[in-house]
């Protein structure tokens, strides 16, 4: 083939099922004697059930059966040493968080289970939730995702002291909840001890083997199957409770149960993006080069499980500076278990780490960009190590080019479009990224065709085009003549689809696998056999992975224009570019880019969930009033990919792109909003109500 | 949901004839509403009278007046060319509200009684004197961004949330309506009601009254007329603040003027203080200012929307710099 396949801006191959309404997700699944559940969320967030009166309930028409604490199945809701959650599977009275699992109606159809739920009654023993921040006992978590929680290098409280500049601040983000245009849902149907789930899921091992252990049988004996997900972004990257709830019900009425999570449900039980409290201190010679950097962090965690919001591992593998300390501790809330969101810790904590940077630049007169480049890492700086290929200097360069940075006037509130205040800002974008074990089965079939298999998932990413690209380009035949297949754990088995790391993992071992089938076929003479060729890859990290330092990096920049007398903020140009290694698909690489930054400028303009502070009830569990940005709001964000060969990475040359686009992000718009008005919001989001100055 | 059942009469007085059967009843419009209402449970008529077979949609020029029908639909009024020359501020009003689609859907008449976006009064978890009466008011102490400052209560605090109405107040609109007991006419000014200690009363329509139509008047200056919306996002969402102005300039003398205030008030709020400072006075930025102190000067904040005092003040005299040029 002439033309390479990889990095051609190939449509999606599911592209067309999915604009016309033909692909198959989750709700949409039919089995014959389906039956329909709604979950019903507890009103209180903490306490006790009193007492629940199901007689209206269970009258009401097509009711099969309403499951409670009384009569649900005994199963194991712990948490197993090598899970991630916590569940609440109506073992007992206890409610500990708002909108908690409490009951379960059974019923013909979705909408008589809905009716019937409403028709439960009630009743609580409340007790006052702990729902303040900056009071709840907070503890140290012991680690964060296998690394120290509490860390130094060199003595940052030292240089800090003698520092001839100094820029101490606090930052803080707000709760923040997911919200993928598909919510949750799961089918569940029991064929003797053998459970199939179809799961809207990030991981369908993941789910397969915490739903056996809840049920205490063998993983063998739960087949997961995975259709299109509609967007996950971490929240489907654990199994939560309502995927047991379906199971249970299925059990308890002996017929297969669909169970999907309505919106205000994506409030309750399915994670969210921990509110966090942010100290950062940079102590820095006069010419901007950093002396000490020191980033402590508090992110909320719920009463009974632990989730660590990592943001100080951003500043920490950034900039070149000698003395660094960070830290972490955990405020306990009457909340449900945070989780993972789209650059967990990374897009909260750029923010307050490039936040932090530009009231440097600031304090010391230098550009913003210029004052990057003074800290500029050859190295990762806590490892040590070489970076398997690093291009952020591209990246500064490139966007700050077709940004038109150097119009930038640097004093605050001197720039105008018309009579609104123009400001510019910029930040760095970082995410690190890595790879582990996968298989995939790769099968030749005499009419020329090849079929990878992975049990990997597809949730809006582009996976089926990506790995057929790859496969398609090393066995030098067309791209129609190989198809993916995914989603299901009688496949050979893929890693979580989060961390950024599915292309180097799936994507490694299908290059590996696509290598082996190649050679195979040149050894037959070029002829595939009447029965075909197959065979199991599997590939894992080796030691090469382990001496380079594997980070993905951008630079980003806002411009934003804010109305003088309303304080309203619109983003009306955004540049980034992106060292993300080598680009599978130009296309759908763009669209993860562009992904990123508008939840970026999303969470430093709009999103925020709002507790009230006496009950710890969420007040905005809706899309209506639980902002995300319209079209209107977000102008068209201008990506460059800077690629550059990254043989050291992986064998698919690839750093992961998904969660890249978002860091940083949020930190541009508020520096170009400082840079409009002079005034430095600390905390998101950034509204009206903060520039009324 | 709850299970109801369900009419399509052809006639006004057929509609309210069903509806005195069935006090609980409700009529439905666009729906976008009640039904979205009856989706989570805060209202649940065992009857809903669909309304749309009326014929109810027509927009006229009838004398002094733009006669606008009750089913006439948002987006109907927003593009008519009437409305738009002689009455920017209803135009703008309709065009800053909801999204496109519901546009097409909302109908005058529903959008004048659509319920407030308090999130108490939407969470049935939560106490709402507003939608169980006597329950206590989940909002007074708690989450309180969008809650109002202006004509509040011990009882109530919750925004009025409709764009059209602030419009329709500075004009002084008439709201035409028909019942068991006939006919009547109600100037928008009498047409809703302070929360008070009935916060559950919202205006001043007999049980079963429908509203046919919304005369908007002709006003001389309409023509310089705006509607400022100031929200989180650019577009579809719910004003933190708005304001709806009309200015009668003689070279830069203000001779008469018309203000409401949108999204900081119980009800849409016009604002006959400011109306009085600006009058006679000078088009300028203080004159504006002073006439904005004016409007909020009896604008209590309770904390989480202390804000929107500056906010409505600021909004105000944007609004009227916006009509003055
Ligand atoms: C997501 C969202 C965003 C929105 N944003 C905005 C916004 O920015 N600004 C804004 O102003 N509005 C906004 N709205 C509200 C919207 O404008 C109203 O829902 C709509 O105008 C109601 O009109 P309808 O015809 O659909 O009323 P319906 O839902 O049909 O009825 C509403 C109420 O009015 C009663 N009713 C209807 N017609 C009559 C009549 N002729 N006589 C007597 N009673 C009647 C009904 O019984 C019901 O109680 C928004 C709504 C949604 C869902
Ligand atoms: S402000 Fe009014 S609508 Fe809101 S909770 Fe209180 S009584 Fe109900």
């Amino acid at each position: 083939m002439s033309q390479p396949l990889v990095g051609a801006p190939h449509d999606r191959v599911e592209g067309p099922e999915k604009v016309t309404g033909e692909a198959r997700y989750t709700a949409d699944v039919v089995i014959e004697g389906l039956v329909h559940a709604a979950v019903v969320p507890s009103g209180i967030a903490n306490g006790r059930i009193v007492a629940v009166d199901d007689s209206e309930a269970r009258a009401a028409p097509g009711v099969i059966e309403v499951m409670t604490h009384h009569n649900a199945p005994r199963v194991s809701a712990a948490k197993p040493a090598d899970s991630d959650s916590l569940l609440f599977l109506l073992q007992n009275d206890r409610i500990e968080f708002d909108r908690q699992p409490i009951a379960v109606v059974i019923a013909q159809s979705l909408e008589e289970a809905t009716y019937a739920a409403q028709l439960l009654h009630v009743r609580y023993e409340a007790d006052h939730p702990e729902t303040n921040f900056d009071a709840a006992p907070r503890y140290v978590p012991k680690e964060i995702f296998g690394e120290p929680a509490t860390h130094q290098r060199g003595d940052p409280e030292k240089a800090f002291a003698t520092a001839p500049v100094r820029i101490e601040q606090t930052y803080r983000t707000p709760t923040e909840h997911h919200n993928p245009m598909e919510t949750h849902g799961t089918v569940a149907q029991w064929n003797g001890e053998h459970l199939t789930l179809h799961d809207s899921s990030q991981w369908a091992f993941g789910v397969q083997r915490r739903i056996a252990k809840v049920f205490g049988i063998d993983a063998e004996q739960v087949r997961v199957i995975v259709p299109y997900v509609g967007g996950a972004f971490g929240s489907k990257g654990q199994m939560w409770s309502h995927v047991a709830l379906a199971a249970m019900a299925a059990k308890l009425v002996g017929r297969p149960v669909k169970l999907i999570v309505t919106r205000p449900q994506m409030f309750g039980w399915v994670g969210h993006r921990p509110q966090t409290e942010q100290r950062v201190a940079l102590g820095a010679q006069r010419d901007g080069r950093l002396v000490c950097v020191t980033h402590d962090v508090l992110s909320e965690t719920s009463v009974s499980d632990e989730f660590v919001e990592p943001c100080a591992v951003f500043s920490r593998d950034l900039y070149a500076v000698e003395n660094y300390g960070m830290s972490h501790a955990l405020p306990r809330l009457n909340i449900s278990k945070p989780t993972y969101q789209r650059g967990p810790g990374e897009s909260t904590g750029s923010f307050a780490m490039e936040s932090a940077m530009d009231e440097l630049a600031y304090e010391i007169d230098i550009d913003p960009l210029e004052l990057r480049l003074r800290n500029y890492s050859e190295r990762q700086p806590d490892s040590g190590k070489p970076y398997s290929s690093k291009q952020l200097r591209q990246c500064y360069a490139r966007a700050a080019e077709r940004f038109d940075w150097g119009r930038r006037v640097p004093q605050p509130r001197s720039m105008n479009e018309g009579r609104l205040l123009l400001g510019l800002g910029m930040a760095t974008a970082s995410r690190n990224t890595h790879r582990t074990a996968a298989k995939v089965r790769i099968r030749a079939n005499s009419d020329g065709t090849v079929v990878v298999a992975c049990g990997t998932i597809e949730q809006g990413c582009g996976s089926p085009t990506v790995y057929a690209q790859l496969a398609s380009e090393i066995l030098e035949i067309p791209f129609e003549r190989v198809r993916f297949e995914f989603g299901d754990t009688n496949l050979p088995e893929a890693p979580l689809a989060a961390g950024s790391q599915t292309s180097g993992s799936v994507g490694s071992v299908v290059v590996k696998a696509a290598t082996w089938l190649r050679d195979k076929i040149a050894d037959l003479g070029g002829t595939i056999p009447p029965n075909g060729i197959v065979l199991d890859v599997a590939d894992e990290p080796g030691e090469n992975d382990e001496s380079y330092a594997t980070q993905a990096f951008g630079a980003q920049f806002a411009q934003v224009v804010v109305d003088p007398d309303t304080g309203e903020v619109r983003v009306v140009r955004f540049v980034g570019a992106f060292d993300g290694g080598r680009i599978l698909n130009a296309k759908t690489a763009n669209s993860q880019f562009v992904g990123g930054i508008v939840w970026g400028i999303s969470m430093a303009l709009f999103e925020k969930t709002r507790y009230d502070a006496r009950t710890a009830r969420i007040m905005n569990a809706n899309l209506s009033d639980y902002l995300v940005p319209t079209n209107a709001d977000i102008p068209n964000p201008e990506v460059i990919a800077i690629e550059a060969d990254d043989p050291h990475i992986n064998p698919a040359h690839v750093k992961g792109i998904g969660e890249v686009g978002i860091t940083g992000a949020a930190a541009a718009v508020a520096n170009a909003v400082y840079h409009a008005t002079g005034v430095r919001v600390r905390d998101l989001p950034i509204t009206p109500d903060k520039l009324l100055v | 949901m709850n299970p109801f059942r369900y009419a399509r009469p052809s006639s006004p007085s057929a509609a309210f004839t069903d509806f005195a059967g069935e006090r609980r009843a409700r009529y439905v419009a666009g729906g976008t509403n009640i039904l979205d209402l009856m989706k989570i449970e805060v209202e649940s008529p065992p009857l809903l009278i669909d309304i749309n077979a009326l014929a109810l949609a027509s927009i006229e020029v009838t004398g002094d007046a733009i006669h606008v029908g009750a089913l006439a639909r948002l987006t109907d009024v927003a593009e008519n060319e009437q409305v738009r020359t002689h009455l920017p501020l209803v135009a703008i009003a309709l065009e800053e509200s909801a999204s496109p689609q519901l546009r097409n859907m909302a109908t005058i008449g529903g959008n004048l009684l659509q319920r407030t976006r308090c999130p108490y009064f939407r969470d049935t978890a939560t106490p709402c004197n507003k939608r169980a009466p006597k329950s206590g008011c989940g909002a007074l102490g708690g989450e309180l961004r969008r809650e109002a400052v202006l004509g509040t209560s011990e009882h109530c605090i919750a925004t009025h949330a409709s764009d059209l109405a602030v419009a329709l107040a500075a004009l002084d609109a008439t709201v035409h309506v028909t019942g068991l007991s006939g006919n009547r006419e109600i100037a928008l000014h009498d047409f809703y009601r302070l929360p008070g200690d009935t916060p559950h009363v919202e205006t001043s329509l007999g049980p079963g009254e429908l509203i046919v139509a919304v005369s908007l008047p002709l006003l001389s200056y309409g023509a310089r007329s705006t509607y400022l919306k100031v929200r989180d996002r650019a577009q579809y969402d719910f004003a933190l603040a708005s304001a709806a102005v009309a200015l009668d300039l003689s070279g830069k003398t203000i001779r008469q003027a018309r203000v409401a205030l949108g999204g900081v008030a119980t009800i849409p709020w016009r604002s006959l203080q400011a109306e009085a400072l600006l009058r006679n006075a000078a088009a300028s930025r203080d004159t504006f200012e002073r006439a904005a102190d004016a409007a909020l000067a009896e604008a209590r904040g309770r904390g989480g929307n202390d804000y929107k005092i500056p906010l409505a003040k600021r909004t105000l005299v944007r609004a009227l710099e916006i009509a003055a040029a």
